[in-house]
């Protein structure tokens, strides 16, 4: 009897009950434990035991669900759990319904500049991050030069490693504005022209920049090889390797907005003499074919770092700690007496080195490294083709048109 | 390019072409999170192969419905993640001016 009169009173305790329940409780100790297993909210201490089902995960769980913990050897609880049904013996439901997504889900942008972005994206399970970042390096389409025609090149790199070269140049156009070309003939929809001639005069070797490639909105101007064979009698226009209905500059939004490549990109060197003739076509494609497509430089995400302090860490220890920290995670504080605390600063940059836990099972017990799953930093680098804010909205939208073509497969 | 039993359509394997991870473990996700769902998963029978294969079993519902609306979820939530961010990048914007 009194065993149980003193635990119920440290349950009342811990749990914050109402002023006039814990002098019941404490005050009048005999009286309360014999009258509570039968009273009116008496049996409510039962649900307040530590193992028994209320709807909520208890606290050790609850922390493998949302976190993972980094060890010195290896990280913990680093799967997700997805199951609806994964806690029903524990009375929790573990199913996701879309008004308690929307209510949690949350996006903060840190730095937003023209072609790089840092945001975080709070409350999403890292199945959909990780297709957002999947898309963005290989489903969002840009326009890359795909075919080169070369008349003439007498530097020293070779045709392909030229080709290669230019293919890999940003081209700096919205790709919203240009269709897949597919096996249609080039048209000034799907194709853009780009031609380059240089050509060095003896003694002035130098080299050539991507600068030099100039847009020729009209299209090809090299003559198709059956056109140049066949007697120049027809007075028609002669066939070229594009097939453009109209100058690429009349089209309302190019009209007074050129298209460029990025600046500065080294192509190739010449020597004194040599010369290159080309003409480099680009049309749309997607990162999954070659990079060339990709419309980032990189897309990644990472787990938010939690860096807690599980003891007081002071004087040499805490010197010390601040040491071990490559990023600066951890500062020092004074405590008066001439005394000094670590106190962790900065656990945002915490690049999970684990350098702060190594060196013995004492630096174990004294902080602990811990993720959350649901918590993710997502960085963007453009490559130009599109701001980044808008190349994420566009690889969402692309993970909405492939669930909804599966529903039309379906229906 | 559903392969189930002809008698029981409550348990399925769903083969889709030129769909590789990004869609089936989304799609994975949002199959587990529906209560009607027993079992689901996914693989790539071969890595040169354009194509996944969906399994669901469910507890009594036609597995392709539970299918259909487990991609309804995720547009909904793709939907919602698409005016959260562009609301954020807004704010964002403005805060900088
Ligand atoms: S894991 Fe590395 S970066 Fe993170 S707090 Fe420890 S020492 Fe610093």
């Amino acid at each position: 009897m009194a065993g149980r009169g003193v635990k119920q009173q440290t349950m009342s305790e811990s749990t914050l009950e109402t002023e006039t329940e814990t002098e019941t409780e404490t005050g009048t100790e005999s009286e309360s434990s014999s009258v509570d297993p039968k009273g009116g909210g008496g049996l409510r201490w039962l649900e307040k035991l530590s193992d028994v089902p209320m709807g909520k995960l208890p606290p050790h769980l609850e922390f493998q669900r949302t976190h993972v913990e980094c060890k010195a050897d290896a990280p913990l609880h680093t799967d997700t759990i997805q199951y609806s049904g994964a806690y029903a013996s524990l009375g929790v439901d573990n199913s996701v319904r879309m008004d308690s997504f929307c209510d949690n889900f949350r996006v903060e942008v840190m730095r937003l500049t023209e072609d790089d972005m840092e945001f975080d994206m709070i409350g999403i399970d890292p199945a959909l991050a990780n297709a957002f970042r999947r898309i963005l390096i290989s489903e969002v389409p840009t326009m890359a030069i795909e075919r080169v025609l070369i008349a003439n090149n007498t530097s020293v790199v070779q045709d392909e490693v030229l080709a290669h070269r230019l293919g890999l140049i940003p081209i700096n156009v919205d790709p919203r504005l240009f269709e897949f070309a597919g096996n249609n003939t080039p048209n000034e929809k799907n194709t853009i022209v780009f031609k380059l001639h240089v050509r060095r005069k003896p003694n002035e070797p130098s080299s050539v920049k991507s600068n030099e490639l100039i847009w020729s909105p009209k299209g090809s101007e090299f003559l198709l090889a059956s056109e140049d064979s066949k007697s120049a009698d027809t007075s028609s226009k002669p066939r070229t390797y594009t097939s453009f209905t109209c100058r690429q500059d009349s089209l309302p939004e190019f009209s007074n907005n050129a298209i460029k490549v990025m600046e500065n990109i080294l192509i190739a060197k010449l020597g004194p003499g040599q010369e290159i003739e080309l003409e480099a076509h680009a049309v749309k494609g997607i990162g999954k074919t070659h990079a060339k497509w990709s419309p980032v430089a990189t897309a990644w995400y990472r787990m938010l770092p939690e860096v807690v302090l599980l003891q007081e860490v002071e004087d040499e220890a805490a010197e010390e700690l601040k040491a071990k920290c490559p990023v600066g995670v951890f500062d020092i504080e004074d405590i008066g007496k001439g005394r000094k605390r670590a106190t962790v600063a900065r656990p945002r940059g915490c690049t999970l080195c684990r350098e702060c836990i190594r060196g013995g099972q004492q630096w174990e017990d004294r902080v602990s490294l811990r993720r959350r799953k649901n918590h993710f930093i997502f960085n963007i680098e453009s490559t130009g083709a599109l701001p980044p804010e808008v190349l994420f909205t566009e690889a969402v939208k692309i993970l909405e048109d492939k669930c909804e073509r599966v529903i039309a497969d379906l229906s | 390019m559903e392969h189930g039993s002809f008698s029981d359509h409550t348990k399925s394997t769903f083969s889709l072409t030129d769909e590789d991870h990004t869609l089936a473990n989304a799609v994975r996700f949002s199959l587990n999170q529906d209560p009607r769902v027993t079992f689901s998963g996914y693989s790539i029978p071969h890595p040169s192969d354009n194509k996944v294969n969906i399994r669901i079993q469910t507890t009594g519902d036609l597995a392709a419905d539970v299918l259909k609306d487990a991609c309804q979820d995720l547009m909904l939530m793709c939907q919602h993640v698409r005016s959260t961010f562009d609301k954020a990048v807004v704010d964002f914007k403005m805060s900088e001016r």
